[in-house]
């Protein structure tokens, strides 16, 4: 996939659309709320899919599902994630992409 | 590819435009994050998430009675293998399989006799964005579907080449595509009789083409009446197996509340509340008008759609222009095979002025008709509620 990507970049820039048009189209576009440990929820999450995975999902979980959510990415998926890596995603997700946020316009 | 950085130009798609339909409608987040985007050998697909790649057809695309293959949607869990077709293999083991083999494409080929089917191919998920409430998951519209010709060899000629023991329950199907870390593989298995089904094929071609690599090249099941999830793509092993196989994509995905849509037809993965999600059930889809088109009043309008079940084939479907009270019947068109879609067209001229709604249903040969209400169950699955097109009238 990234292989995939690094072409379509590599594209863009031959047919000369910049590469802001092409970003607007690939999974670097996708830009999570704000917020407190964004950056480490960002690097943790990414690690095995795109952010859009928690964009769409939103915003109708709430804190107990998006915690059930992230125990199997943990107990299911073999994310290497401690209680306390779940617990700042947890928090985060439920604070930015929780069932009473207000929805993200993503990008 | 000029043409589909024009389309990369135009940026978001209007939410509201795919959102407002009958029913639910998508999760804000879900609406907000859809943008049309084109994979490499692919036109612009509605992108629902980039990595794993899941992308879907845009409706109007289904004007065609086949689904342009540039144009069919796109599914995985995992990351989409590149496979080379000269070190691809075909293996057939298991322990109910009396002489495993290999096989290398070319020996597929030579040694089975081709065979077509025409089928739908419906994600198990397909409108899961739209149930009220709503359930997570890739929050998919109407678009996780596609109708083709697939082409290839019969599975049972395959199995047979290996030996079927007395001994088989099921036959478990793996592809190419791994987990990121040590998550289950995905891996899904069928019971016997469906594998054993003269219409279920190891597939080549779809609409005369080689499949793409995100449809599943070199090979991929077919599975027709059956959701995708069976239809696994990148095909790499098949076993023959003497008890229910238990992965993660058995066990515990892909399942539906016991008897909540019907009598299983997978009775050895049955537990005591849940089956796997197994037939489509009877279902129906405006393509023309789009939601919310606006037609001229007094005018003759042509009304397009599509309709299909797991297989009995389609009866007939009716339409309403008074919100369900009264329903006529539309024209199908040509019957491509019992497993493919159906085009129905009615015409109607507008009369008043003003937002109305046009109602479609369809019912099998089976005699199951499409649900007047939503059927929750936990993972979304099988929403075939009677679509509501809401049109303006000017």
């Amino acid at each position: 996939m990234l292989r995939e990507l690094a072409t379509r970049w590599l594209f863009a820039g031959l047919i000369g659309i910049g590469p802001a048009l092409a970003s607007a189209a690939d999974e670097t576009g996708v830009v999570l709320a704000e917020g407190e440990s964004r950056d480490r929820v960002l690097a943790m999450c990414s690690m095995c899919h795109s952010l859009d995975y928690i964009v769409i999902n939103s915003p109708f979980l709430d804190r107990t599902a998006w915690e059930k959510t992230v125990r199997n990415m943990v107990t299911v998926m073999g994310a290497p994630l401690t209680d306390e890596d779940v617990a700042v995603i947890v928090n985060y997700l439920a604070a930015h992409y929780g069932a009473t946020s207000v929805p993200v316009n993503d990008p | 590819m000029l043409a589909t950085s024009g389309v990369l130009a135009s940026g978001l798609l209007l939410p509201g435009r795919l959102a407002a339909a009958e029913g639910g409608e998508l999760p804000a987040g879900a609406a907000a994050s859809a943008v049309l985007d084109a994979l490499p050998g692919k036109r612009p697909l509605i992108k629902r998430t980039f990595r794993p790649p899941n992308y879907e057809t845009p409706v109007a695309q289904f004007r065609h009675e086949f689904t342009p293959n540039d144009a069919f949607y796109v599914r995985w869990h995992m990351g989409v293998p590149d496979l080379r077709l000269a070190e691809w293999r075909l293996r057939v083991a298991g322990p109910a399989a009396k002489s495993p083999r290999e096989f290398t494409y070319t020996e597929l080929l030579r040694s089975f006799r081709m065979q077509e089917v025409a089928a739908v191919n419906q994600c198990s998920g397909n409108r899961r964005g739209l149930f009220a409430p709503h359930v997570p998951g890739v929050q998919w519209g109407y678009g996780a579907m596609g109708n083709a010709v697939w082409r290839g060899v019969r599975l049972k000629d395959v199995l047979e080449e290996a030996g079927i023991a007395a001994s088989a329950l099921e036959v478990g199907a793996d592809g190419a595509d791994l987990p990121t870390l040590t998550g289950p593989d995905f891996v899904k298995s069928l019971p016997l009789w469906k594998a054993l089904d003269a219409d279920t094929l190891i597939a080549f071609e779809m609409n005369g083409e080689l499949l793409s690599r995100w449809n599943g090249f070199p090979a991929r099941l077919v599975v027709p009446g059956w959701t995708a999830t069976y239809w696994v793509k990148a095909l790499t092993e098949l076993r023959v197996l003497d008890r229910p196989f238990d992965g993660f994509w058995m066990k515990t995905a892909y399942r539906v509340p016991m008897n909540l849509f019907g009598p299983s037809s997978f009775e050895s993965q049955d537990t005591d509340h849940n089956s796997p999600i197994t037939a489509i059930r009877v279902n129906s889809l405006f393509v023309d008008p789009a939601p919310g088109a606006t037609l001229e009043v007094g005018k003759q309008h042509e009304i397009l759609g599509i309709a299909w079940d797991g297989g009995a084939g389609v009866r007939r479907v009716e339409w309403s222009l008074d919100g369900g009270a009264n329903w006529r019947e539309a024209t199908l068109g040509r019957d491509l095979g019992r497993y493919a879609w159906r085009q129905w067209r009615f015409q109607f001229k507008p009369a008043l002025a003003g937002m109305h709604t046009l109602l479609a249903r369809a019912q099998s040969r089976d005699g199951s008709m499409q649900s007047d209400v939503l059927t929750p169950n936990p993972a979304g699955y099988h929403h075939n509620v009677v679509q509501r097109v809401d049109y303006h009238a000017a």
